[in-house]
């Protein structure tokens, strides 16, 4: 069974907790440097084409804080940090907090859902190839994974919209939620209908580098000299493949999967653009194409939160799981 | 007379990319042909890195897709093609790998010695024949549950050789199993090779220990760059003059209680067009140079040499040179004696290309 | 067992792994270089009219016309033209980051901590924002999203680099030079950069597809390229106007001859990557 020594555990979690709060002050602090020091003027980027008066822009000036000096900008930041909020969003015009849960969690969702299904099918067919390797199947998956890995996502969420949405008609072109409804009321079927698509989309594109991954394992446990041995005992192919082969390659497999939550995190934002999929990627482009910058910061710092937590998981998986790095850790 | 293995004419070459994907054809064993009977033990004594291992990878079926292999091998008198190779490998023939690499690291060792089971009856069955060849050779119940890392040398030696005897083979392929043991656990390997002997097995034992290989084999069969020169009984390595190959003989004056007599040279790594020891040969023709020399049988013995029956002097012998084996042992007055002290061998010739490096292409 | 090894089949059968490995660099290569100089060519200001708006793909439009009735063909080359410069652009960029920061973490320890910690900083925010941000802080256009592109995808060869040079810096050579007393900055000259300079080479060919991929997507998003620049982010994004109406070939071809484009730079820095590292090769 898996022995974890706790007071180790506690050390390495407290460890990296320290990490963490160093790397959220630092990137919150660039991130608010490198959005102030942009020449691209809020209120212009807010308001577009439409034209208003000078005392309107005044006003929207104060909203927006553009009339205040830099070292200004930074106290006020600095002091609503402090006083525990991240700041009222500008344009959804509620606590910063408030719409990042509201929009995580939608997304979160979208991405749980296509992190196993890209896991799941990633893993099979990473295997599968690995195992067959030379074959067609193994050309046919192995093309697969260099094509999806060569398209950009959100042309592939485009190319799924025209066929299953307009084309075909089985699911709605956007939105979650259908127009005239509020969030609340929508049943469980008419979510789940607007979910596959985008999770689908995202699924698709996650599975061809756990693929790859999975099948170069796989191929590095066929040389092993415990493979030909396994074959030298007169153990059935597939039966190895079984037996040693998935039992060494599942926890790297693993791993990697938890270290992909940068790329999931980006491939959500792409692909919520495309299917109008309201979660924390439409908030985020909202955010930085209208200049609210109270928002953007709150969704770096939950972006890099998010993609530590995935990092952290993969570290202790990868320390605590394996019998020869287990014995190591109690010495 | 039944033979229990026959390997006849066994050639095996690779192809291999180098620096800037120029092709490389590496021939590793050429025309080798050997036999093995019930209750004896024949050793292949080579070099390591030579390639010799890959025999027994020929011999269960289990070398890589891009080795080319010609010859053949019979078992029981039956030519083993891949399919029956697959049948028959780990029933009837069991292979003693090199080390503890060869079982599965995140795999407890019973598991892995039990292995692939139908359903649980067979597997009850299978770890109760496991306990008791495990406790035969020493293996108490904490062993069952360790992981192969955390075995020691002499553990994990017993744990390979228990795991090869489950299923009670008839012929056992022992590939190096000496290597980096202390020499108690040299000589408890020896012991436990004679022994299968005794209990009517065939032992096809692969080392490039000549102590080894003369203190457990019946014949041993000499493997020089790629080729078997020679075939003898291990009677005849008592003395040089009994035997037939002008290397054979340099190697055996070689050993510490024939004077140790060591000169530089290097088996050919490329295809030669004549005989493979030509260059370092004391008794070699014309002939030698562009001609390779056939295995042929001599008075119950296989000889690779075209002048071999010529007489030569003892002094050019004594000068010649050996190469690639070298034993350090100490000065013993029979080769059957089971006492020896730190049996330290160790290879001169520098290989360019060793086994795994053929193994993983 | 003579059967002929699967290199030797087909139409090149003539010739042996390394030749075509080279053909295929030299014809991917020249495919690539044929597309940046017809997109070259063209000017940005194509014809509009009217009455061929929205055509579906014919011969006289491959690609159909957009709402403008601009043939879409040639805003697609055109589009890819540009993606290539700026991929170009922003992998020399970020190679050239890379380069530095390897031989700033080979200085001594601190430095060596401190660009682990950068990449450790960058690595931890999703690309995507990362890029978003920086392009935001330049004001977008084609500087904003090539300084973007750089700036996120320098961390993968700064590892490499940092490994090797470590590596070298430990061997005999480089010792005798210190005892020498050479200075630091001729060690790095004389003996490291030479040895690092095809892993450069190979990692700048490496990062182009997806400084392509990138750029497209933030431009898509509405984060790089202006709207009057013929990028191919621009033309997809535009399409999503359209789809509902059914006019698929809008995004269908400009996305497909994209990903064509990044696929030709995969193989050109995968064929090199093997040519001058044949371990692959052998499987």
């Amino acid at each position: 069974m898996i022995k974890i020594n706790s007071k180790k555990l506690a050390k390495f979690l407290g460890l990296k907790a320290v990490r963490l709060l160093i790397l959220l002050i630092v990137i919150a602090a660039i991130s608010f440097i490198m959005i102030q020091l942009s020449p691209i003027d809020p209120v212009r980027a807010y308001l577009g084409q439409r034209i208003v008066s000078q005392e309107q822009l005044a006003i929207m000036g104060e909203y927006w804080g553009t009339n205040l000096s830099l070292g200004e900008r930074v106290m006020g930041w600095i002091s609503t940090l402090a006083s525990g909020s991240m700041g009222f969003s500008l344009i959804y015009r509620v606590p910063v907090t408030e719409v990042i849960v509201q929009k995580f969690t939608a997304s979160l969702t979208l991405m749980v859902s296509s992190w196993i299904i890209s896991g799941v099918f990633g893993f099979l067919l990473g295997v599968l190839a690995g195992a067959k390797e030379g074959t067609w199947i193994d050309k046919v998956i192995k093309t697969y994974c260099y094509i999806l890995q060569s398209s950009p996502t959100f042309w592939i969420g485009l190319v799924l919209l025209m066929v299953f949405s307009v084309y075909l008609g089985w699911f709605p072109i956007g939105l979650s939620v259908p127009i005239g409804q509020l969030a609340d009321t929508v049943t469980f079927w008419q979510w789940l209908h607007r979910l596959i698509l985008p999770a689908f989309t995202l699924s698709i594109v996650g599975i061809a580098s756990l693929t790859m991954y999975t099948r170069d394992k796989l191929i590095n446990v066929k040389k092993s000299d415990y493979f030909l041995f396994a074959q030298a005992r007169g153990e059935s192919f597939w039966g190895i493949i079984k037996n040693h082969g998935i039992r060494n390659i599942l926890i790297p497999a693993i791993t990697i999967q938890f270290m992909s939550f940068n790329e999931l995190f980006g491939g959500t934002i792409l692909v919520e653009q495309v299917f109008a999929y309201p979660g924390i990627g439409q908030a985020t482009v909202a955010a930085g194409l209208r200049s609210d910058v109270p928002l953007l910061l709150g969704i770096v710092i939950i972006s890099t939160i998010f993609v530590f937590a995935g990092n952290l998981i993969a570290d202790i998986i990868y320390k605590y799981v394996d019998p020869r790095l287990r014995g190591e850790d109690d010495d | 007379m039944g033979k229990l293995l026959e390997v006849n004419n066994l050639s095996i070459s690779f192809t291999q990319y180098v620096q800037g994907l120029n092709r490389h054809d590496l021939k590793v064993i050429s025309d080798l042909s050997l036999d093995i009977e019930e209750s004896e033990i024949v050793a292949v004594l080579g070099s390591s890195g030579s390639g010799k291992s890959l025999l027994a990878h020929t011999i269960l079926g289990i070398l890589p897709y891009n080795a080319h292999v010609t010859g053949e091998v019979k078992y029981k008198g039956e030519v083993l093609d891949q399919d029956k190779k697959e049948k028959i490998r780990g029933k009837e023939i069991c292979l003693i790998p090199q080390s503890v690499n060869f079982l599965d690291p995140l795999m407890k060792v019973s598991q892995q010695a039990v292995g692939e089971c139908k359903d649980d009856d067979e597997r009850k069955e299978k770890k109760l024949k496991q306990r008791e060849v495990f406790a035969k050779y020493g293996l108490d119940e904490s062993v069952d549950d360790l992981y192969p890392f955390e075995l020691s040398g002499g553990m994990a030696r017993k744990v390979l050789l228990s795991t090869a005897l489950l299923n009670d083979p008839d012929l056992l392929i022992a590939d190096e199993p000496t290597p980096g043991l202390d020499s108690k656990s040299v000589e408890e390997t020896i012991q436990d090779i004679r022994k299968l002997k005794e209990q009517g097995k065939g032992v096809l034992l692969i080392t490039h220990e000549i102590d080894v290989a003369l203190k457990t084999a019946d014949r041993i069969a000499i493997f020089y760059s790629g080729y078997v020169i020679e075939i003898n009984k291990v009677e005849n390595f008592l003395n040089s003059e009994n035997l037939l190959h002008p290397y054979t003989k340099a190697l055996v004056d070689a050993l510490p209680r024939n004077g140790f007599k060591l000169t530089e040279g290097v088996q050919p790594l490329e295809e030669v067009s004549g005989c493979p020891y030509y260059e370092n040969c004391p008794i070699s023709s014309d002939k030698c140079a562009n001609n390779k020399p056939e295995l042929i049988e001599h008075n119950g013995a296989m000889i690779r040499c075209f002048n071999f029956n010529k007489a030569v002097s003892e002094d050019s012998v004594s000068e010649e040179v050996v190469d690639g084996v070298v034993s350090e042992a100490p000065v013993e007055d029979s080769v059957s004696e089971e006492v020896i002290e730190e049996p330290i061998t160790e290879e001169i010739a520098e290989e360019v290309n060793d086994e795994e490096a053929n193994d993983g292409a | 067992m003579t059967e002929t090894p699967w290199y030797n089949k087909g139409l090149f059968s003539s010739l042996n792994l390394r030749q075509k490995t080279l053909l295929t660099i030299g014809l991917t290569g020249l495919v690539l270089f044929g597309i940046f100089i017809c997109g070259w060519m063209i000017d940005a200001n194509l014809p509009t009219d009217f009455t061929m708006k929205m055509q579906a793909p014919s011969f006289s439009h491959p690609f159909g016309t957009d709402w403008m009735g601009r043939d879409m063909f040639i805003r697609t080359i055109k589009g890819l033209s540009l993606s290539i410069v700026i991929g170009i652009g922003a992998s020399i960029i970020s190679s050239f980051i890379a380069t530095i920061l390897a031989f700033v973490a080979s200085v001594n320890k601190w430095f060596d901590e401190f660009v682990s910690w950068l990449i450790d900083l960058f690595a931890s925010i999703p690309h995507i924002l990362l890029i978003m941000m920086i392009s935001i802080a330049l004001g977008k256009g084609a500087f904003g999203v090539i300084m973007a592109v750089a700036f996120s995808h320098w961390v993968n060869l700064t590892r490499v680099l940092r490994a090797e040079v470590l590596q070298i810096n430990t061997s005999e050579y480089v010792a005798l030079s210190n005892r020498l007393g050479r200075s630091k900055l001729w060690i790095a000259k004389e003996h490291i950069l030479p040895l690092v300079l095809s892993q450069i080479f190979v990692g700048t060919l490496l990062v182009f597809p997806h400084a392509i991929m990138h750029e497209a997507s933030v431009t898509f998003l509405g984060f790089g390229l202006s709207p009057h620049e013929p990028a191919i982010g621009i033309i997809l994004s535009e399409s999503m106007s359209y789809l509902a109406m059914g006019a698929w070939w809008l995004a269908f071809f400009p996305g497909l001859a994209l990903l064509i484009v990044v696929l030709l730079f995969d193989i050109i820095g995968d064929n090199l990557k093997r040519l001058l590292d044949p371990g692959e090769a052998n499987n």
